[in-house]
């Protein structure tokens, strides 16, 4: 008895974590996404009125979701961002085993450095980090002037505003996201199974690709997913590093909430691209729980 | 972005400076307005005179003015508009206080003439109180230019415009301010047409136009070009009258042979206002009122109109204003030039959205 009232305290803050900071704001998107642009303020019609016998009148509107449909432009963005997610996740997938796994293999006292040195960039704001970028990649910037000197290059290359300057943003800021689930499933591999892969003849090629990456698979989905999900949406890295050609959903989102004012369009927008990015969450755990049980 | 460390500074000094800080529960003004748009020295002064606490936050677009101030409860007490559309359509939203005239009786400073102007944007002049105006045209390196472009005319829209000429000019850079509200006008005037037009087949000209020069435009900016201009980044912009003189002004300073001149095409620009306003929500409004009252002194404005080069609307501060500031036409323009400008209006969401289609295609190059 006293336990069951124990385990529903332990729960209750996170589900009202949840409550608070996740439903809340989502139902209030919702609402919007199903109103119709007007001028005023709010910019955008109330979802229900009141009959004057006092019923509500709920109207929805559902042309936001049919555009997005009828319309290319969006459905282009999304596959553009999707494109620039996936990229952005192998990128950081390759760059991020390595590290995981010399991590995972360091002797013991230096792993908490080597994770701190991981973690440490965050410590400086995500804003300043990307603003430090554009000071290596613009045309007088570090890079090129280091290139200039080195006589590897003439004229200034431009690197900044490119889709090089783009992804090198987006792996650089989501690099801790991969290399930390990585990790965490990597150090708990049992060296004895690489012991025994070489005591059967397997060279260390094979051993790693026969034994350490088939079990490190949950930590490559997750910091996969980790990555590449809030990489989908993104709009600060694009819009500070990348060309003016990189027509995100996170741009467009802005572009249909601050320039056309459509909060409704706008939230629909997001209320779709939230679902679409659940789904494969979604797959992963119930396939996590399968496994599990 | 030094400069505007520079500014931060002197407002944060300014605020330590308060004199009865600890007399009595002390009155803070807050204020949300464009970069580079007013002179940090007299926020200072106004903080001393006062006694009132500045806190001071800028944007860079009227979009995140307009955005922030759609949501309402802002948490400001001043913010800058433009008249058309943002005031406008603002003002008809209800998201301003009326301005209590009693409280603020240098509004009589301001020329009635250019009271008359806004009141299109502000009927009777309720809401708003004019704070500085200025054109949209071309910024240019003269000397990289002429070098390219020997023969383009310096005084056209076709310097951007004619792909002949931006493809010359593509080696030394292009940067181009990243508005649909205020190029699509320019280039609908260009081509001949009502700048507030919104027919399809005007928006497909404009469009044809555009892309035209789009292989030639480095980049596209907003929160202003002064520093990449002044620098040499870039050798033509399009961009506010106010910010090509100012790096004209800091090419001139830092004398590294860059020489920078704004340019009001002849074709016409647009003429825009921006109004000192109250939000309907303002916490403080009695310190609002007050700043305003502040700002419109003549020599407050000439003060602020020699630091930030755009012309204010109170004509006693002419005299005032530095000699080569006030006798410059790109300042001040002529009446020959102004016959030549023209303002824009706010048009329907749906041709707004048609327009940033057109802005979104344009920028991608497709």
């Amino acid at each position: 008895m006293k336990g069951r009232l124990g385990r529903a305290l332990v729960l209750a803050l996170p589900w009202s974590w949840m409550a608070l900071f996740f439903v809340v704001p989502f139902v209030i998107v919702l609402t919007i996404a199903f109103a119709e642009p007007s001028e005023g303020l709010p910019p955008y019609t109330p979802l229900w009125r009141w009959t004057e016998e006092g019923g509500p009148i709920i109207q929805l509107n559902l042309a936001n979701f049919r555009l997005f449909l009828e319309d290319p432009f969006y459905l282009e963005a999304g596959l553009r961002s999707l494109r620039v997610a996936a990229v952005s996740a192998t990128l950081c997938l390759l760059v991020g085993y390595p590290m995981a796994l010399a991590i995972a293999r360091a002797p013991e006292r230096w792993r908490t450095l080597l994770l701190m040195l991981v973690i440490l960039p965050f410590w400086t704001s995500f804003l300043l980090r990307i603003t430090a970028w554009i000071g290596i990649l613009q045309d007088q910037g570090w890079l090129n002037g280091a290139l200039l000197a080195l006589g590897v290059i003439q004229e200034p290359l431009q690197l900044l505003y490119t889709d090089i300057a783009l992804y090198l943003g987006v792996t650089y800021c989501y690099l801790p996201f991969m290399v930390l689930p990585l990790y965490a499933t990597l150090s708990k591999l049992d060296p004895a199974l690489l012991e025994a892969a070489e005591d059967l003849g397997a060279r260390p090629s094979r051993a790693f690709l026969q034994v350490t990456l088939p079990l490190s698979m949950p930590g490559v989905v997750a910091g996969f997913l980790l990555v590449f999900i809030p990489a989908v949406g993104e709009f600060v890295i694009p819009e500070l590093l990348g060309g003016p050609d990189a027509q995100l959903v996170g741009r467009v989102l802005w572009m249909e909430f601050f320039q056309n004012r459509d909060w409704p369009l706008a939230s629909a927008l997001a209320v779709v691209l939230l679902l679409l990015l659940v789904a494969p969450i979604a797959i992963f755990q119930a396939r996590a729980a399968r496994e599990a049980a | 972005m030094m400069r505007r460390v520079a500014v931060m500074a002197a407002l944060l000094v300014s605020i330590c400076l308060s004199p009865n800080a600890q007399a009595q529960p002390q009155q803070v003004v807050n204020v949300f307005n464009w970069n580079d748009y007013i002179d940090p020295y007299m926020v200072q002064r106004f903080v001393r005179e006062t006694g009132i606490r500045v806190r001071y936050d800028i944007y860079d677009s009227l979009e995140t003015l307009e955005g922030r101030m759609s949501a309402g409860r802002t948490g400001y007490d001043i913010v800058v508009p433009t008249s058309e559309p943002t005031f406008s359509r603002l003002a008809r939203a209800g998201a301003f206080r009326p301005l209590d005239r009693s409280l603020i009786p240098n509004l009589a400073n301001i020329d009635p003439a250019l009271q008359q102007q806004v009141a299109s944007a502000d009927p009777e002049n309720r809401f708003g109180a004019l704070y500085l105006y200025g054109t949209i045209g071309l910024g240019i390196n003269v000397d990289r230019v002429r070098a390219l472009a020997p023969d383009a005319p310096m005084d056209s829209l076709r310097l951007l415009l004619d792909p002949a000429n931006a493809r010359r000019l593509r080696a030394c850079g292009i940067v181009m301010m990243d508005s649909a509200a205020d190029v699509i006008p320019m280039v609908l005037r260009y081509l001949g047409k009502d700048p507030n037009s919104t027919a399809p087949e005007d928006l497909r000209d404009v469009e044809r136009t555009l892309m035209t020069i789009r292989p030639f435009i480095r980049a596209f900016s907003s929160g202003g070009v002064i520093e990449a201009l002044a620098g040499g980044q870039f050798c033509m912009a399009f961009a506010y009258s106010g910010d090509v003189i100012q790096a004209a002004a800091r090419a001139e300073e830092a004398n590294r042979g860059v020489t920078i001149q704004y340019v009001a095409p002849k074709e016409g620009a647009q003429l825009w206002f921006d109004l000192l306003a109250i939000p309907a929500d303002a916490p403080n409004p009695e310190a609002a009122h007050a700043f305003i009252n502040f700002l419109l002194q003549p020599d407050v404005m000439a003060n602020i109109t020699n630091h930030v080069r755009y012309p204010n609307g109170v004509p006693a501060s002419r005299p005032l204003v530095a000699a080569e500031v006030a006798n410059d036409p790109s300042v001040f323009p002529t009446d020959e030039m102004r016959a030549r400008f023209f303002t824009i209006g706010a048009v329907p969401q749906a041709a707004e959205r048609a327009r940033n289609r057109v802005w979104a295609r344009f920028k991608a190059g497709r």
